[in-house]
C-alpha cells in the first residue's frame, strides 16, 4: 500500500435492505476517508447509518452497491472466509453489549482470537495475559464475565479487540451501557491505545463529550455524511 | 485445535449434564441393545454348539410315528407302531458305516435310596449306549453283553444323581430303588451340565434295556435307536440306508409313508445355529432403529443448541472464525455427545449380556469387533445428525446472529 493511502475509503458506498416500496437505503452514497492512526467518533441521530456503516468498516457486511477498500484491498467484494480472515488480523471489535462469552473466563474471552489464528496455547496464554495488563485487568483473568463490572467487562472485550495487535478498532457505542465515571475510564483507555500503539479507531457515540475523546467527527444524517470536522484539542 | 475443540464441546455437555444425557438416551439404548444382543446372540451360538457336540455328533436317532410335517408326529389316522427289537436286529445285521447301535427307552422316574428320593430321566439301553452317544465313565464299567441280554438289575448313574443320594463318595456297588424295582450301581458318568433348555444332563439312570422294559415300563417297546456314524460316512448318506433297512424290517409298502422318523442331530445344530442368527439379526435391526431415533434425538438438541448460542456463534464469526471452524465446532460437540451416549451404552449392554450369561448359563462373549463397531457407529451417528445443525449455525450471517437475543 502506497504511503499516505487513507486505511478506510468508502466510494459513493450504498447500502440498501428490502425491497420496492418497503426500500430502506441505511446508506446513500457515502464518501469517507480514513487515516492510519486517526481516531474518529462517528454521531448522527439513530437509524442514520452509523451501525451500518461500521459494520462495513469492520468487514463484516458489504456494501449493495459503491466500493469499499480496506489496506487497499477492495473488502466489499471479498467472500466471507477472506472477510474473517481480515477481521482476525487486522480489525478489533468493541460493542455496546460487551458481547463477552457467558461462563468463559476473562482470559479465555481474550485467547478466542488467537485460536482461530492458530496460536499454541502458551503463547495464548502470554499474550492474553498482557492484554489484560495493559487494559488494567491484572488479577480478574479467571473470573467470568457475571462475576465482573460492566466497566470491567468492556475492558475484557478491549483486550480481546487489542490481543491480535490489530490495525483497527471498531467501537459501535462503547460506553453505551457505561456510567460517567466509567465512562471516562474507558475513554481514557481507548485514547492511550490510540496514542501509544497507534491503534487506528472508529467509534460510534451518541454523546458530544464522549466524541471529544477523537480527533474527528463524522456526522451521518439520513445515510449521509452531513459533516465532518477535526475536533478542537480541549478535550 | 481439535483437542481444544473436543474440551469446549465436553464443557458444553457438562453445562447441561441433564439434557445432555436425555438426548442421549437413544443412542444409548441403541447401542446397549445391539451390543446385548450380539453378545448374548454369539453366547447361545457358543451354547447350542457346544450342547449338539454333546448329544454326540453325527448322530441319527430314529423314533416310531410319521416324520414331522402336515398332519404332525404319528398323525391323527394311524396309531403309532413302536420300534421293536426285530428293528434294531435288522439295522445291526445290515447297516454299514455306523460305529454304533443302540436302542433307547426313557422314561422320568422315581429314584430312592435310603431316606432320600429324586426323580430321573431312567433310559432302558444296551452298551453300545455310551459309544453312540459319547459319553464317558468316570468309573466303574458299562453293562455286559450278558447282563444287557439277561436284564440282570444293574445300573450306570449321572453326577446329579450320584450327588443327591451319596454326596462325593464312591455309589459304586450300592443298590438303589427305581420305581418298584432294585438295582446295582455299577458305574458313575462323566458329568455333562445342562442342555440349552435348561434340561439336566446329569440327571439321570442308565440300565439295560430289558430289565427297564420288564420291570419299569412294562412293555417290549424301543422309544429310540441311535445310530452313530463311523468317521468316514456322512449322517446325510447314512440316513437313507436306515430307512431303506427300517422300511423293510417293518414291511412298509412302497405306496406308504415311512412309519418312523429319522433325526439328524447335525442338521437339527445347523437349524438351532441358524435359527439364533435370525434371531440376533432381527433385534439388531430393531436396535437399529432405536440408533436412528436416537440419531435424529441428537439432530433436534443440536440444532436447540445452534439455537441457543446464536449469539456466541455471532461472536465467534466476528473476532475472525471461518464457517470450517463453527462447522467443527459443532460437529465435535455432537460427535462427542453421541460418542459418549455409544460408551455409556456399549457398557450397558455388556452388564445386561453378563448378567444374562449368568441367568441362562451361556458363555459371557463380547466380541472386540462388535464393540469397536459401535463405537464407530455412534461416532458417526453423531457426524451425519450433527452435520445439519452445525452446517446452519457455520452459515449465519454474523450480524444478526450478534443482534440475536
Ligand atoms: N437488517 C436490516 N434489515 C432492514 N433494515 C435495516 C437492517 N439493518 C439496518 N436497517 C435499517 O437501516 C437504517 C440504519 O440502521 P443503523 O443500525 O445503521 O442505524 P444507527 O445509526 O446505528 O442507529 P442507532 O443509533 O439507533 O444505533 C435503519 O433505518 C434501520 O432500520
Ligand atoms: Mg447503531
Amino acid at each position: 500500500m502506497a504511503a499516505g493511502a487513507p486505511l478506510i475509503t468508502f466510494d459513493k458506498v450504498w447500502k440498501s435492505y428490502g425491497q420496492g416500496e418497503a426500500k430502506v437505503h441505511a446508506l446513500a452514497g457515502v464518501d469517507l476517508a480514513i487515516q492510519r492512526g486517526e481516531f474518529v467518533a462517528i454521531m448522527g441521530p439513530s437509524g442514520s447509518g452509523k451501525s451500518t456503516a461500521m459494520n462495513i468498516i469492520g468487514c463484516l457486511d458489504t456494501p449493495t452497491a459503491g466500493t469499499y477498500s480496506f489496506m487497499g484491498i477492495d473488502a466489499g467484494r471479498l467472500d466471507r472466509n477472506r472477510r474473517a480472515m481480515l477481521r482476525n488480523l487486522y480489525v478489533g471489535f468493541v460493542f455496546q453489549g460487551y458481547n463477552l462469552l457467558a461462563r468463559t473466563t476473562a482470559a479465555e474471552n481474550v485467547e478466542l482470537p488467537l485460536i482461530y489464528r492458530g496460536v499454541a496455547a502458551r503463547e495464548r496464554r502470554d499474550l492474553a495475559m498482557q492484554a489484560l495488563s495493559q487494559v488494567g485487568l491484572v488479577g480478574r483473568e479467571h473470573h467470568s464475565p457475571a462475576e465482573l463490572s460492566g466497566g470491567q467487562q468492556q475492558r475484557v472485550a478491549i483486550a480481546r479487540a487489542i490481543v491480535t495487535r490489530p490495525t483497527l478498532l471498531v467501537a459501535d457505542e462503547p460506553t453505551g451501557n457505561l456510567d460517567t465515571a466509567r465512562t471516562h475510564e474507558i475513554m481514557e483507555l481507548l485514547t492511550q491505545l490510540n496514542t501509544e500503539l497507534g491503534l487506528t479507531i472508529a467509534m460510534v457515540t451518541h454523546e458530544a463529550d464522549v466524541a471529544g475523546y477523537a480527533e474527528r467527527t463524522i456526522r451521518f444524517l439520513d445515510g449521509h455524511v452531513a459533516s465532518d470536522s477535526k475536533n478542537l484539542e480541549v478535550a | 485445535m481439535i483437542w481444544e475443540t473436543v474440551r469446549l464441546s465436553l464443557r458444553s455437555i457438562r453445562r447441561n449434564v441433564l439434557r445432555s444425557f436425555l438426548t442421549l438416551l437413544g443412542i444409548v439404548i441403541g447401542v446397549a441393545a445391539v451390543i446385548a444382543m450380539l453378545t448374548i446372540g454369539s453366547g447361545t451360538t457358543e451354547k447350542v454348539k457346544a450342547d449338539i457336540s454333546k448329544l454326540g455328533s453325527n448322530l441319527l436317532v430314529v423314533r416310531s410315528g410319521r416324520p414331522a410335517g402336515p398332519g404332525g408326529p404319528g398323525g391323527l389316522d394311524q396309531v403309532v407302531r413302536p420300534l421293536a427289537e426285530k428293528d434294531l436286529a435288522a439295522l445291526v445285521a445290515h447297516l454299514t458305516g455306523a460305529r454304533a447301535i443302540s436302542p433307547a427307552s426313557q422314561k422320568q422316574v422315581r429314584v430312592i435310596f435310603g431316606t432320600e428320593s429324586l426323580t430321573s430321566g431312567v433310559t432302558g439301553t444296551d452298551s453300545a449306549y455310551l459309544d453312540a452317544r459319547d459319553w464317558k465313565l468316570v468309573s466303574g464299567r458299562p453293562f455286559s453283553d450278558s447282563e444287557t441280554r439277561s436284564g440282570t438289575g444293574v445300573c450306570l448313574i449321572g453326577e446329579t444323581v450320584r450327588q443327591q443320594f451319596f454326596g462325593t463318595g464312591d455309589p459304586e456297588g450300592e443298590i438303589i430303588r427305581v420305581n418298584r424295582t432294585s438295582c446295582k450301581i455299577i458305574g458313575l458318568l462323566e458329568p455333562k451340565g445342562y442342555t440349552g433348555f435348561g434340561q439336566d444332563q446329569d440327571n439321570v439312570v442308565l440300565m439295560p434295556l430289558h430289565a427297564y422294559q420288564r420291570r419299569i415300563a412294562g412293555n417290549r417297546d424301543i422309544d429310540n435307536i441311535y445310530i452313530a456314524a463311523d468317521d468316514r460316512t456322512p449322517t446325510s448318506e447314512l440316513q437313507p440306508r436306515v430307512e431303506d433297512i427300517l422300511r423293510d424290517a417293518r414291511r412298509v409298502t412302497p405306496d406308504r409313508e415311512s412309519d418312523f422318523a429319522i433325526r439328524d442331530m447335525t442338521q437339527i445344530a445347523d437349524a438351532m445355529a441358524s435359527a439364533t442368527t435370525t434371531m440376533t439379526g432381527m433385534l439388531g435391526a430393531v436396535a437399529g432403529v432405536s440408533l436412528l431415533v436416537g440419531g435424529i434425538g441428537i439432530m433436534n438438541i443440536m440444532l436447540v443448541s445452534v439455537t441457543e448460542r446464536t449469539r456466541e456463534i455471532g461472536i465467534r464469526l466476528a473476532i475472525g472464525a471461518h464457517e470450517k471452524h463453527i462447522l467443527i465446532q459443532f460437529l465435535v460437540e455432537a460427535t462427542v455427545l453421541s460418542l459418549l451416549g455409544g460408551i455409556i451404552g456399549i457398557l450397558i449392554g455388556l452388564a445386561l449380556a453378563g448378567l444374562a450369561s449368568v441367568a441362562l448359563t451361556i458363555p459371557f462373549a463380547p466380541s472386540p469387533a462388535v464393540i469397536l463397531l459401535a463405537v464407530g457407529f455412534s461416532a458417526l451417528i453423531g457426524m451425519v445428525f450433527g452435520f445439519f445443525p452445525a452446517l446452519r449455525g457455520a452459515r449465519l450471517d454474523p450480524i444478526e446472529a450478534l443482534r440475536h437475543e
